[in-house]
């Protein structure tokens, strides 16, 4: 180290100011002295020969005068074979690992490596002695579980590199030497499976950016039919407390179609991470037939642990994202929730005593929410495929009111809005994502002009039903009754879905199809019943019948009885 | 070594300026002035200024009060010896009892390894139909009553403190009314409770910087006695006077409020205080109920709404009732359904169809006609307000389950009830007097 130190001369909460002599970055990592430890920061603002540092750990017992020792070195995670299944916090800690070193608690300034040195990986080396290279592009791979996992020209390479020595096939560690590559000054420098990036700066070494417009089947029925999400896309789930949002993306986590999760938990409770990273190793990935966990990354950094290191977390988490996309890999990052990742900004802007923006967040955070959104997306590699990372946030608004700056400036630069509805939810009409409120920029799964009639039906319904409750049942014809009763069939057999069941929690694509078929149908068909009690009776019966429906195995014989039983009851009426 | 300091530089609130060297964050300092000796906690350096917190209140300190560094931070002892006592909020006896300095422990330690947490797996049974059916209570949980001031949310405390099957009572009193605080160790008391309890009481009429103390020094005991193996109850009331009392210190600060006043790191400082609930890999476990009064009875105030968005669910009592709609349990998926296979049907088709009632009472307070279902709904949600909202009623699960169906079918025909088929068939009452559509 170059020895570039500077010694505290402020502390206020997780904030010191430091002075210092040499030459310091804004970003750089410093860790404070305290005896022993070392606390990890980074420098947020430098203001003449003091510079700002968020700790990323409990301060107290630092004082006047104590060292900090600056690296050089931006904030950076480790890339390489070994990321998946594991349970990092907000600095690529892992978590399981500090436990059997630590025991129950955490313990600040205790920084363990994040991927394993001793492990060895089965090494392919694709390019030859002699290829010219680019960043990204392909050295080898390793098989890390059910992927190919691409071991690549280190992304920050400037200008192409010429493979000089490539490792022949063979079991490696991270740290191991597998290619010797030449620059363009003709320096040969060596090259491994491990690679350092800097969180907080996308990962740019690919062909071209592409528009995001293949479906990213969720197997959660409104939002694949009504409001979908693309892969590459990005959408955000705004919602009061208890409306919905974390059990939304855990099913999400489950079972959408992807082939790599990140999941960043990022200012929540830790008992919902607990229940992910102790079920997942029990639940088959039916994709697969290998563990939820295998195709998993957890990032957690809950509520109660260090603020600072929650907002490093999302980048964290979506660098490692990234990472697997350039591997042609579709990876999913869903962050819950991104308000308090906004949260600690406050905080932080809050000691840094800048000029407030609204409710005291700073005035930069519209662009920093688009920047941490525009790194998702849909890229061509430079080998021609694909990979993509889809962004799916929740928010918690303050007051469950969506007009507050962390919801609007979301709006802004998502394709997709999942807003959950504390009537909604308060009903127990799961998933609460307000289907009148909600929109969607991608292209649905079922064809459009189905939807949008469907969409109809809702609204109308909904109108019918507002009406009623000025001029009341006896006041509404008959005609507008069966509308309201339709909306209110199509959202409790459709946009509803029980979360808890082991059928109707996923609804496969090709399911959702069907069943949306027989259900378009229904709400086109003129239904002949002579008052509206008699109405009101077989939209009970229709309620349910296909509430069984959507509780039987697709293909099994009680889906076909039930389904006869349904055919039966609209015949019956037409 | 320790260095007594003499003047101090300015007096704001409750917060104290000095300057002084070789001080670290967070230290305590003893302030000792004509009002009295005090506890002060370092909460900002700034070069050779050092801004303390003055426990038991500003008040009175003069300029050239004494402050004496203690070269620590708070700590609290722990020993079995705290069972059947009481304490202030800054953990001096409040009984007759001596003074404990065994076993100190730190306060507001780091949080657990989420790697070293389970998922919680045992209904803690209260009796009260409204929790068990509806919003089942698990161990480990963190759960706060939202209550508008004047309901009866600390009997309500008291009695599932009760109830529950717990080693371990923990009771920390925040801008506790005096009677309140009297009610409580009470009826600890009669019940045979109180040797199992330990009580940390900041009364209404105590210094406010103690409040801020209450959590953190309950918690820390709580924890202490969970890693014994203990299931530990902790009872935190009211966590909206502990928000206040951020706010005030906050202020004093002059810290740039995020919203009505309060700081803008309110969510996390709630949380580092709610997440210390948990269910120990290997050890017990610590379930945490709180109080949180609603100022203006309003769920959107910042307390309630930061409060929400941290605990797991809410109790929302109003009028005396636990209300079906704003009350929640997040962790009754984990044990509902082990209970009987009726339970989650019945929570939420019974809830379901008492939304509908709400409707049907809108309805009719705007004097329209009711139809035939209407009738039904209005006959379903009087019974059901009477024989599950009722917190008089206290039931075994299994009991109030069996009332859930005869209710059901005293009201409706099975189809209406909106229940899967299959447990229709298996628990609709067979001699139910349906009537005949
Ligand atoms: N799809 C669903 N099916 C059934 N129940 C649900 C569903 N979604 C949510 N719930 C119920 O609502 C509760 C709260 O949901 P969740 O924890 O996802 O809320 P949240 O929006 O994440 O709240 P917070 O902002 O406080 O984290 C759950 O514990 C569950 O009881
Ligand atoms: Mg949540």
């Amino acid at each position: 180290m170059a020895g570039n130190t500077g010694s505290i001369v402020g502390v206020n909460g997780n904030m010191i100011t430091v002075a210092f002599e040499g030459a310091v970055s804004q970003n750089e990592v410093g860790y404070a002295r305290l005896g022993e430890l070392r606390l990890m920061s980074e420098v947020v603002r430098i203001r003449g020969r003091h510079a700002d540092l968020q700790v990323f750990e409990d301060t107290a017992g630092l004082g006047i005068g104590d060292q900090v020792e600056f690296t050089g070195e931006l904030l950076s995670v480790e890339l390489g074979p070994g990321l998946l299944a594991q349970i990092f916090d907000g600095l690529q800690n892992p978590l399981p690992q500090l436990a059997e070193q630590c025991g129950f608690f955490l313990r600040r300034g205790t920084y363990l490596k994040a991927l394993p040195r001793d492990v060895r990986w089965a090494f392919t080396p694709t390019a030859k002695v002699g290829d010219k290279l680019t960043a990204s592009e392909s050295l080898g791979h390793v098989p890390e579980g059910i992927f190919e996992h691409r071991i690549m020209v280190p992304f920050g390479w400037r200008g192409t590199a010429t493979v000089v020595e490539i490792a022949p096939p063979g079991s490696y560690t991270v740290e191991q030497c597998i290619a010797k590559l030449k620059d363009e000054q003709g320096q040969v420098r060596d090259v491994a499976m491990l690679q350092r990036w800097p969180v907080k700066v996308p990962i740019e070494a690919y062909a071209e950016r592409l528009r995001p417009t293949e479906p990213l089947t969720t197997k959660v029925r409104i939002v694949d039919t009504f409001f979908p999400v693309a892969r590459g896309g990005t959408y955000c789930i705004p919602g009061p407390f208890g409306a919905g949002k974390t059990v939304l993306q855990q099913i999400t986590s489950r079972y959408a179609e992807v082939d790599v999760v990140v999941i960043a938990a990022c200012g929540e409770r830790a008992g919902e991470v607990v229940e992910t990273l102790r079920e997942f190793p029990e639940l088959t990935d039916p994709r697969t037939g290998k563990s939820l966990m295998t195709r998993t990354v957890i990032i957690c950094n809950t509520s109660s642990m260090p603020v600072a290191a929650r907002e490093a977390s999302v980048y964290t988490a979506v660098t490692l994202a990234s990472y697997y996309r350039q591997m042609a890999l579709n990876v999913l990052l869903l962050a819950d929730s991104t308000s308090r990742w906004a949260q600690a900004l406050r905080e932080t802007s809050g000691r840094l005593e800048e000029i407030p923006g609204e409710e005291a967040f700073p005035a930069y955070l519209e662009s920093v929410i688009a920047g941490f959104y525009e790194r998702g997306g849909v890229v061509r590699l430079k080998d021609g495929k694909t990979g993509s990372v889809t962004i799916g946030g929740s928010v918690s608004p303050a007051g469950g009111n969506f007009d507050e700056p962390v919801t609007q400036a979301t709006l802004k630069v998502v394709g997709a809005f999942h807003g959950l509805s504390r009537a909604r939810s308060d009903a127990r009409r799961f998933p609460a994502i307000d289907p009148l409120e909600s929109w969607s920029k991608y292209p649905s799964l079922v064809p459009t002009d189905m939807v949008e009639s469907a969409r109809r039906v809702l609204r109308d319904g909904n109108d019918v039903g507002q009406m009623m409750k000025v001029v009341g049942e006896e006041g509404t014809s008959l005609e507008d009754f069966i509308l309201y009763l339709k909306a209110e069939y199509l959202d409790s057999v459709y946009l509803q879905q029980d979360a808890f069941h082991d059928v109707d929690c996923a609804t496969p694509a090709e399911r959702q199809r069907y069943v949306f078929g027989f259900i378009d149908r229904l709400l086109q068909k003129p239904i002949g019943v002579k008052d509206k009690a008699a109405a009101r009776r077989l939209f009970h019966q229709l309620t349910q019948a296909t509430k069984d429906w959507n509780r039987a195995g697709m293909g099994s014989t009680e889906f076909r009885e039930l389904e006869e039983k349904l055919d039966k009851l609209v015949a019956e009426v037409s | 070594m320790q260095k007594v300091y003499h003047r101090v530089e300015s007096i704001a609130g409750n917060v104290i300026t000095i300057r002084a060297t070789g001080v670290t964050y967070r230290e305590l300092a003893e302030v000792e002035s004509r009002a009295g000796t005090s506890l002060a906690q370092v909460i900002r350096l700034n070069g050779d200024e050092v801004a303390l917190q003055v426990f038991a209140g500003a008040r009175g300190v003069a300029t050239d009060a004494q402050v004496r560094f203690l070269g620590h931070a708070m700590h609290v002892p722990f020993s079995d010896a705290l069972l059947g006592r009481i304490f202030t909020g800054g953990a001096n006896p409040r009984d007759k009892g001596p003074v404990l300095n065994e076993g100190l422990i730190d306060i507001g330690g780091p949080s657990v390894n989420p790697a070293k947490r389970i998922i919680p797996r045992r209904m803690v049974r209260t009796g009260i139909p409204m929790i068990d059916v509806f919003n089942t209570l698990v161990e480990s949980q963190k759960l706060p009553i939202f209550a508008r001031a004047g309901e009866p949310y600390n009997p309500l405390l008291a009695r599932i403190a009760l109830q529950a099957e717990v080693d371990i009572i923990i009771l920390g009193g925040m801008g506790l009314k005096h009677d309140d605080y009297l009610f409580f160790r009470d009826t600890l008391e009669e019940s045979g409770a109180l040797s199992r309890t330990v009580m940390f009481v900041h009364t209404a009429s105590d210094p406010v910087v103690e409040c801020l103390l209450v959590p953190d020094i309950s918690l820390a005991v709580a924890e202490q006695f969970a890693l014994q193996g203990k299931r530990v109850l902790v009872l935190l009331t009211d966590m909206t006077n502990f928000a206040d009392a951020m706010k005030e210190i906050a202020i004093t600060m002059e810290q740039i409020p995020s919203n009505r006043g309060y700081p803008g790191d309110l969510y996390s400082q709630l949380a580092a205080r709610y997440e210390k609930a948990v269910d120990f890999d290997t050890a017990g476990s610590i379930t945490i109920l709180a109080a949180t009064t609603m100022p203006g009875d309003d769920v959107t105030h910042p307390v309630p709404d930061n409060t929400g968005y941290i605990t797991e669910g809410q109790f929302y009592l109003s009028n005396g009732r636990i209300e079906p709609f704003g009350s929640l349990s997040r962790l009754k998926q984990l044990v509902n359904g082990k209970t009987r296979d009726d339970h989650r049907a019945i929570m939420s088709g019974m809830i379901q169809l008492y939304a509908q009632y709400k409707e049907t009472i809108e309805k009719q307070s705007m004097g329209f006609r009711m139809s035939e279902w209407d009738v039904k709904l209005l006959k379903y949600g009087e019974r059901f307000e009477r024989e599950m909202m009722d917190l008089s009623v206290n039931i075994p699960l299994e009991q109030a389950l069996d009332g859930g169906w005869r209710l059901l079918a005293d009201c409706f025909e099975p189809i209406e009830s909106g229940l899967p088929s299959k447990l229709i068939q298996r628990f609709w009452p067979k001699t139910a007097a349906v009537t005949a559509a």
